[in-house]
């Protein structure tokens, strides 16, 4: 009897147990967990994020979004070794010259049908030149997050020190070109001070010197991408400008030198103007913003960009999707904004934009803010862009010598990045 | 032993039994090796033949793509205008790494080798790079190394200008090679102090009552008797400078040009940076097969320059 008895209690636990356990686990798939890699380690970016995140859980419980950041130098080596080792995330930040690759790849979930069918979303407002690089035909695989315009920091101690003429007084003369920006960085870097730094180039990061030779006109390779043009006349007279700049005119610090413009020891610095985060409080400088100096090709402006992406690879393309379509709709791209300046026609007002970068004055914001993200080209980029960037930093090396042959030298990277270029 | 007499056969069977004392003996080697077998197995042996794979293939991660290519990234290898210059840069690189290091190791050795109050504290002092992490250490020598770093502002006191030391080919590599030494020469330093001191004295002694002088000492009785350590850390250290990444990677990323692209870091590029894992893998073949040739030749040449090998 007691047998029995103990195969029928067996039998009911189980038959109790069961469902319950089969609800549970139909619980655990319904779980989805999200990851994003990026490349910010940022307290104040990562507060907003989560705040993003949690807003996004409240309409879906079962969605929980965690932040990787990964470090900035190495971003994209370990995105794609994560992606080679089948741990590839759900969704990834992703830079302006990586974008070809990832967005022509097929690595990216296409966004367009379902930041469309996001209530209020107004994909419209985003700008078709800030959208170019991160869609393919006609359809967006990453959003650009980030559209932020390149600008010359100023200090106006050290220059005044120095003895030579500010930027603010170039520009009110209508004398704000190339030739009188090298002229006080010159001035300041025999002073003893840095001249004009271009943030993040350091002899290798050579796509940020679009930020000087776009004055020219020039660009390393033909709008089509298939043709390497750093042969012609823009581009040799602009190296050839940049290179008696550092060498002849003590200018720009030479390779090997480090100097620190956010600590107050340069004149001048070409960079994003989220990097006003980095002007001192300690010890504060008179400083000022002002736009990229005219070129002899006219007026100019560069911008960098920032997309997200969600990854094919991940398990769950299309929640991802979604939560891009919330993190990026016109109420969080605000928020964001105060970081990563938005490409959505709405928020390109100086009223948005003054509040965001409060540090800013107006005049800079419309003069260098709006107008650059206006009319500015992004940083070059090109498929297979890590291969064709190592092998022109590598032939560069020989442009950053006093007695270089810089015309010889850019014959030879033309050389070597042609066959990549026709890839 | 006593194993073998516990189970030995008793008297009177006729048909010899499976456990033998051979092959209990035998089955006991296998067990201690085991551990270290499954090791290899996971870590060396699976990975190699892995590598082997995906050097037959066409790996694209963006795409998700794998595709069976055969020899083509063999033919890639052949055809690759940069190897050359890789390889040549590897091989200036392990060299003077390996003449460097051993005679500065032996030099500092010999030096340190001395009965002296304090001497303790200078051994300490020269082992001690060893044991800080490598990437700081390489961090900090960037920044001595800077156009106006510490190394150049110390040669200016004396009135001396330092050249651009991480921008010029000659002295990039230069620069590479000493940090690398100045890091890992402690290590061998121990191993030829060690070394030294399982010298006998009393073989000092002879030479000196039949007159040789202390460099006829060195290389008649010192070199022959320390020959297998000789022989031990140059394996270790030519196989370690074949291995060299985070300095280039931190002190010059490969350049100026191709100058101090060595074979490994090369291998990082195509694999890692540029997404070429096929190619990147048949760089990793080559590398084996540079190593496991220049470690069949030492062990060949042990019969020639090692002595008292015991």
């Amino acid at each position: 009897m007691n047998y029995h008895r103990t195969i029928k209690s067996a039998v009911a636990a189980m038959a109790i147990a069961l469902p319950l356990g089969s609800s549970g686990i139909a619980q655990a798939q319904d779980a989805v967990n999200l990851r994003m890699t990026i490349w910010s380690a940022n307290e104040a970016h990562l507060k907003l994020f989560n705040e993003i995140a949690a807003g996004f859980s409240k309409d879906h419980p079962n969605v929980k979004v965690t932040y990787e950041s990964l470090p900035f130098d190495t971003y994209t080596t370990a995105l794609t070794t994560q992606i080679a080792g089948g741990n590839a995330p759900d969704m990834a930040w992703i830079f302006e010259t990586a974008a070809y690759d990832f967005v022509n790849s097929g690595a990216l979930y296409p966004l367009t049908d379902t930041l469309k069918a996001a209530k209020g979303y107004n994909l419209e407002e985003l700008s078709a030149t800030a959208a170019e690089r991160w869609s393919k035909d006609g359809k967006l695989y990453a959003y650009p997050f980030s559209t932020s315009p390149f600008a010359m920091f100023v200090n106006n101690d050290a220059i005044k020190a120095a003895g030579a003429k500010t930027p603010a007084e170039l520009i009110a003369a209508g004398q704000w070109n190339w030739d009188n920006a090298i002229a006080t960085a010159s001035t300041v870097g025999q002073s003893g001070k840095g001249g004009l730094i271009i943030r993040d180039f350091n002899y290798q990061i050579w796509q940020n010197l679009a930020s000087v030779w776009n004055g020219w006109g020039a660009s390393p390779w033909s709008a089509d991408g298939k043709t390497c043009t750093m042969t012609e006349k823009p581009m040799v007279d602009a190296l050839t400008f940049i290179h008696e700049a550092i060498f002849k005119k003590k200018a720009i610090p030479g390779p090997g030198e480090n100097v620190d413009f956010f600590a107050g020891n340069a004149a001048m610095t070409i960079t994003q103007i989220s990097r006003a985060s980095l002007l001192p409080k300690d010890k504060p400088f008179s400083w000022d913003l002002v736009p990229l100096p005219k070129g002899p090709a006219g007026e100019y402006s560069l911008i960098g960009q920032a997309g997200i992406g969600v990854m094919q690879a991940g398990k769950n393309a299309k929640t991802a999707a979604e939560f891009i379509a919330y993190m990026t709709n016109p109420e969080n791209s605000a928020k964001l904004s105060q970081f990563f300046p938005s490409a959505r026609k709405s928020l390109l007002n100086a009223d948005v934009l003054k509040k965001t970068n409060p540090l800013l004055s107006q005049e800079q914001i419309d003069k260098v803010v709006i107008s650059g993200i206006a009319t500015g080209n992004v940083i070059p980029g090109h498929t297979g862009f890590a291969q064709i960037q190592q092998a022109v930093r590598s032939g560069l090396d020989a442009v950053w010598r006093p007695d270089a042959d810089i015309a010889g030298t850019l014959q030879k990277i033309c050389g070597q990045i042609g066959p990549l270029l026709k890839r | 032993m006593v194993v073998a007499q516990d189970h030995a056969v008793p008297e009177g069977r006729s048909s010899s039994p499976f456990w033998t004392i051979a092959r209990r003996d035998s089955l006991a080697g296998f067990l201690f090796i085991a551990p270290q077998l499954v090791g290899i197995s996971i870590f060396v042996l699976i990975p190699l033949g892995l590598v082997f794979w995906y050097s037959l293939h066409e790996w694209n991660v963006l795409a998700n793509t794998f595709t069976y290519t055969g020899a083509q990234n063999y033919r890639m290898l052949i055809e690759d205008t940069n190897l050359l210059e890789v390889l040549g840069a590897t091989a200036v690189f392990s060299s003077g790494l390996v003449i460097f290091n051993l005679s500065l190791a032996l030099l500092l050795a010999v030096l340190l080798n001395q009965k002296l109050a304090g001497i303790s504290i200078f051994r300490t002092l020269f082992f001690s790079p060893v044991v800080v992490s490598l990437v700081a250490w390489t961090i900090v020598w960037g920044f001595l190394l800077q156009k106006n770093g510490g190394i150049n502002g110390l040669l200016q006191v004396f009135g001396v200008e330092g050249p651009n030391w991480l921008r010029e080919e000659t002295t990039a590599m230069i620069s590479v090679i000493v940090v690398q030494v100045f890091k890992n020469v402690g290590l061998n330093m121990i191993l030829f102090l060690a070394a030294l001191q399982g010298v006998p004295n009393e073989l000092y002694e002879a030479a000196r009552i039949d007159g040789a002088p202390r460099f006829k000492q060195f290389r008649r009785i010192t070199l022959p008797l320390i020959s297998p350590t000789i022989l031990l850390t140059s394996i270790i250290t030519i196989v370690g400078s074949l291995q060299v990444f985070a300095q280039i990677a931190v002190l010059t990323q490969g350049g100026p040009g191709l100058s101090t692209t060595v074979l490994v870091y090369y291998l990082y590029q195509q694999a890692f940076q540029f997404h070429f894992f096929g190619y990147g893998s048949t760089l990793s073949i080559l590398l084996f097969v540079i190593v496991a040739v220049l470690t069949f030749a030492q062990w060949q040449m042990r019969k020639r320059i090692v002595f008292y090998e015991s």
